[in-house]
């Protein structure tokens, strides 16, 4: 590991070294900035290592036209995205885009699914999101083995999904490679701005950097406001089962089922209260495996192997938070609760603005925290 | 490979391994059966395809998986013999439908 340098240390500081920091580090450094990536440790709880690893389209944008199509530009994106990490690290992130599925194991939950899909298109300004209602003829010839009660369901070409951990290792062996300087078991504690740079102290060390990015998914809400910036988050909880590893029976991405490149079955529909990882819901999973049996039979005979808890990244309104602070320029604050599907956006795109010290109001404008201001009376 | 403590018994019964009818000690377990025949590897892994033999005989390793009766992904060192099972190798990844 490379010394220190006096002076401003580095042209960024990066805080969080998830998938959405590393990303950004990774753009950040292909556009010729001095990063440093500051992290927490291993026992941080970190959505990066709990999450579902979908690349997800469809019912993205209802109440922000303008994320459905910041997502597909980054599902658009991926596959370049992929190549670009396979070519650099030799890690294949798995990244598939067969198209997804939802699935409605009643009438009624077709039709809510249809309503919610026609409430999203008809909003102004919507992009085209070719997402449509199949019926269930259409499902059986596309997933071989759904149940009885399953009736039809929602599918969007655009819907994909990767290995998200090996996305997490991939992103840090590009950093890694290209001398990006790496600080595990640095939680920030301070950031202050004084005469154009940014002092930022952690547990270790303090260091110094022209521009900071705040990229540390919940916890970004207290460092947002250390630089004039706002992350209004509202985390929860999710659970997921996992089954032993077979062979490849699934050709599609389900919302809430989906076969890993590596075999195993995940299976995870779950919204819960509460910010402890170490926390299992039982009847939860009960609920979550009978639906996933219902529609998949073949799943009861499964061995489950694994069940985790995971904390989402999740903004107040779901939405991304891209902002800059405009009482201390330099600084920006990324956060989401999409961190795998949007990856490609933060690497190709929006590290490109940050390296140019601005943001492009025209394709991120909308994701400004300034939409949770209280509009002034007229 | 491997010699029997005197004291363990001598009745035997029939089961098939691989198609072949082998006769086994009443009462091993399917893990033991396997080394007693002479398997030097009872599947092999999901991802790479590397052989692999019962390691721990107690049910945590999970290295001795083999398919037994068409049930894929059997820890065969918790399952006893049964006069007329089926035991198959577990090659990769288990077969979801089988």
């Amino acid at each position: 590991m490379t010394q220190l340098a006096g002076k401003t240390d580095f042209d960024v500081a990066v805080i969080g070294g998830g998938l959405v920091g590393s990303a950004l580090s990774l753009g950040l450094v292909r556009s010729g900035q001095r990063v440093v990536l500051l992290d927490e440790g291993d026992a941080a709880v970190r959505a990066s290592r709990a999450n579902f690893a979908l690349v997800w389209v469809q019912s993205k944008g209802l109440g922000l036209p303008e994320y459905a199509g910041w997502t597909i530009r980054s599902s658009d994106s991926w596959g370049e995205f992929a190549a670009g990490l396979k070519s650099e690290t030799g890690h294949d992130v798995g990244f598939e885009r067969p198209g997804g599925f939802h699935l409605a194991l009643s009438e009624t939950e077709l039709e809510n699914r249809a309503l919610q899909l026609k409430r999203l298109h008809n909003q102004p300004g919507i992009v085209s999101y070719k997402t449509e209602i199949v019926d269930r003829k259409r499902l059986e010839a596309n997933l071989p083995g759904i149940g009885p009660e399953v009736v039809g369901g929602s599918y969007c070409p655009l819907d994909g999904h990767c290995n998200s951990l090996r996305l997490h290792r991939a992103l840090h062996t590009a950093l890694f490679n290209r001398d990006v300087q790496y600080l595990p078991s640095h939680r920030v504690e301070a950031i202050a701005y004084a005469a154009g740079e940014f002092k930022v102290r952690t547990t270790h060390r303090e260091l110094r950097a022209g521009k900071v990015v705040i990229a540390a998914g919940n916890a970004s809400m207290k460092l947002a406001s250390m630089v004039g910036l706002d992350a209004p988050m509202k985390p929860n909880r999710g659970q997921i089962i996992v089954t032993e590893r077979v062979q490849r029976f699934l050709g599609h991405p389900i919302v809430t089922i989906r076969q890993t490149d590596e075999g195993t079955v995940m299976i995870g529909d779950s919204l819960l209260d509460g910010t402890s990882p170490n926390e299992i819901t039982m009847p939860v999973n009960s609920v979550m495996a009978a639906r996933a049996i219902r529609m998949f039979p073949m799943l009861g005979r499964l061995n489950v192997v694994r069940t985790w808890s995971g904390i989402r990244v999740m903004t107040r309104d779901g939405f991304p938070i891209y902002d800059q602070s405009e009482t201390c320029p330099g600084a920006f604050v990324v956060c989401c609760h999409s961190g795998v599907t949007l990856a490609a956006n933060h690497a190709l795109t929006l590290a490109p603005m940050i390296a140019r010290g601005r943001l492009d109001a025209e394709l991120v404008g909308a994701f400004s925290a300034r939409r949770f201001d209280v509009c002034q009376a007229a | 490979m491997f010699a029997r403590l005197p004291e363990t018994g001598t009745k035997t019964i029939l089961i098939t391994i691989e198609g072949k009818r082998v006769t086994v000690r009443a009462g091993d377990s399917v893990a033991a059966a396997l080394l007693a025949a002479g398997f030097d590897h009872c599947r092999t892994t999901p991802i790479s395809g590397a052989p692999r033999a019962p390691y721990c005989m107690m049910g945590v390793c999970f290295d001795c998986l083999v398919t037994i009766d068409g049930i894929g992904n059997r820890q065969s060192c918790l399952v006893q013999v049964r006069e007329g099972m089926s035991v198959e190798l577990q090659r990769g990844k288990r077969d979801p439908v089988a």
